[in-house]
């Protein structure tokens, strides 16, 4: 079934690996995803934080491209996409604001926008547990999981319609679908620290320092992610993280696509697992150790 | 003591009833209970803590809120909004008065707002953001050379981020470029800075 997609620019940078495993576990589901044409970034938090207008026309732009193409419903990997997404087409059905973004367009935008919605929610409406459980082919029941959405995918929860916008529990469905122990996180919608990366490094550092630390203390095999600037935050900072809170961390942050892949017995190639900087290893190790095991125990049982 | 509030002082009601109608929120019904700043993930890097921005505001302070460090570390997660019990949308609150201090040119904290410009200068030019670019962009407006440079060598050995932009196909660009065209123009006509 083919479903409109927007990338997001992190999918063709920082994130490829997100992209090369949402397709790659999608296409298992019989999710096809299309990109719209033309598209362009929303504008992410620089927009906003600078002008609400520009970044509503940065986004109306896409939503537009997508009307035109007689989308009904748009699915993004990227919560930041997402929720500048949602919060654009919420705003211009005012239509005064509507009129102001208008004035910074090629040309008048569709009145009526095509919802967007989560690739994760999408999943969900696609399929039900039993689907991908079907898929299952690599046994994850010996992996703690500390599944994590960060601050946007939930908040503020009359956008984002993403369920409790302090305990969202979908991922931990699908993870659960796949075999996987999750953990209750209880940091699993604090902030990261964002893009204050570059700028201001102690606030994402010290930030990202916390939700790396329970998870540590919690004995997560690995923080299972959403969030493309979570995942560079808590995996490619993970040293500036761990110099901040003066301790050290092995931890690995995989995106919820590839832990999934992984279940599906999909190859590290297939998912871009190259591109971890704390590599997913041992945790392979793990899952290969426990089959063995199981293995075992099935032949000493016949015999 | 510097951070007593002088109520002595007549009170902004233009600069309240302006924070009002930008961010569509009823700030009176706050009482200060102190939700807000117990959830705040990034108020150990704030002068003013978030209830205390909120205070200034009912109070007409327009000074001591535009001129705050703390509306520019406001990382937009929304945890405030969220628990306050009057249904104030705070994080709204604080994106409006950053929105105010910038059109005012009160930058407390220029670093942030370099940032901002840098990743929107990427996306001006192709139509899609991009990280070197933005990067190397902030180095020049910031002359922080060496910011992130401890990254370089794990981003550079797994080709985390790419040397080349992503530009949009057919044009898409130079209808991205019109937008901000557009908006600065607009800025300029109406006498605020963009």
């Amino acid at each position: 079934m083919n479903y409109a997609y927007y990338p997001g620019c992190s999918a063709k940078g920082s994130s490829a690996d997100y992209e090369k495993s949402t397709q790659a576990v999608c296409g298992m589901l019989d999710m096809n995803l299309v990109d719209i044409r033309d598209w362009n970034c929303c504008g992410s938090t620089p927009a906003h934080a600078v002008n609400t207008e520009l970044s509503a026309a940065l986004c109306a732009r896409n939503l537009d491209i997508a009307a035109q193409q007689g989308v009904q419903k748009l699915l993004t990997s990227c919560p930041s996409c997402l929720s500048n997404l949602r919060h654009a087409a919420k705003r211009m059905e005012d239509p005064a604001f509507h009129a102001r973004v208008d004035e910074l367009l090629d040309n008048p935008t569709a009145l009526k926008f095509p919802a967007v919605t989560s690739v994760m929610q999408g999943m969900a409406a696609h399929c039900d547990a039993d689907e991908i459980g079907r898929h299952v082919r690599r046994n994850l029941g010996a992996l703690s999981l500390a599944p994590y959405y960060g601050c946007l995918m939930s908040r503020p929860a009359e956008i984002m319609d993403f369920g409790d916008p302090e305990n969202p529990t979908l991922m931990e469905s699908l993870l659960g679908a796949c075999g996987a122990k999750v953990l209750e996180f209880p940091l699993k919608t604090s902030c990261c620290g964002a893009s204050y990366g570059i700028p201001e490094r102690e606030m994402t550092a010290r930030l990202s320092a916390r939700i790396l630390q329970l998870a540590t203390d919690m004995e997560a095999d690995a923080i299972i992610v959403a969030c493309p600037l979570c995942q560079m935050n808590l995996d490619l900072r993970q040293k500036q993280a761990a110099n901040s809170a003066d301790a050290r961390f092995n931890m690995p942050v995989l995106y919820f696509t590839q832990i999934m892949g992984l279940a599906f017995g999909l190859s590290g190639d297939d998912l871009g697992l190259d591109k971890l900087r704390v590599g997913a290893d041992g945790l392979l190790l793990k899952i290969e150790q426990a089959a063995s095991a199981q293995r075992g125990s099935a032949e000493g049982g016949k015999a | 003591m510097k951070d007593t509030i002088d109520l002595g002082k007549k009170r902004d009601d233009a600069f309240i009833t302006e924070v009002e109608a930008h961010s569509g929120q009823k700030f009176s019904t706050c009482y200060q209970c102190g939700n807000c700043t117990a959830g705040c993930p990034a108020g150990f890097a704030y002068d003013r803590q978030v209830n205390q921005i909120m205070r200034g505001v009912q109070l007409g302070l327009r000074d001591k809120v535009l001129n705050s460090r703390s509306i520019w570390m406001c990382l937009s997660c929304s945890t405030c909004s969220l628990r306050c019990p009057n249904n104030i949308d705070v994080a709204t609150v604080m994106e409006t008065l950053r929105h105010m201090a910038r059109k005012e040119k009160r930058v407390a904290v220029p670093k942030v707002e370099k940032f901002w410009f840098s990743f929107l200068d990427t996306v001006r030019a192709f139509g899609r953001s991009w990280e070197i670019g933005t990067m190397a962009l902030y180095m020049l407006r910031s002359l922080r050379v060496f910011t992130d440079l401890d990254l370089a060598p794990e981003a550079l050995k797994k080709q985390k981020l790419p040397f080349k932009p992503h530009s949009i196909p057919d044009g898409g660009a130079a209808a991205v470029t019109r937008i901000f065209k557009r908006y600065r123009e607009r800025a300029k006509r109406e006498g605020v800075r963009p």
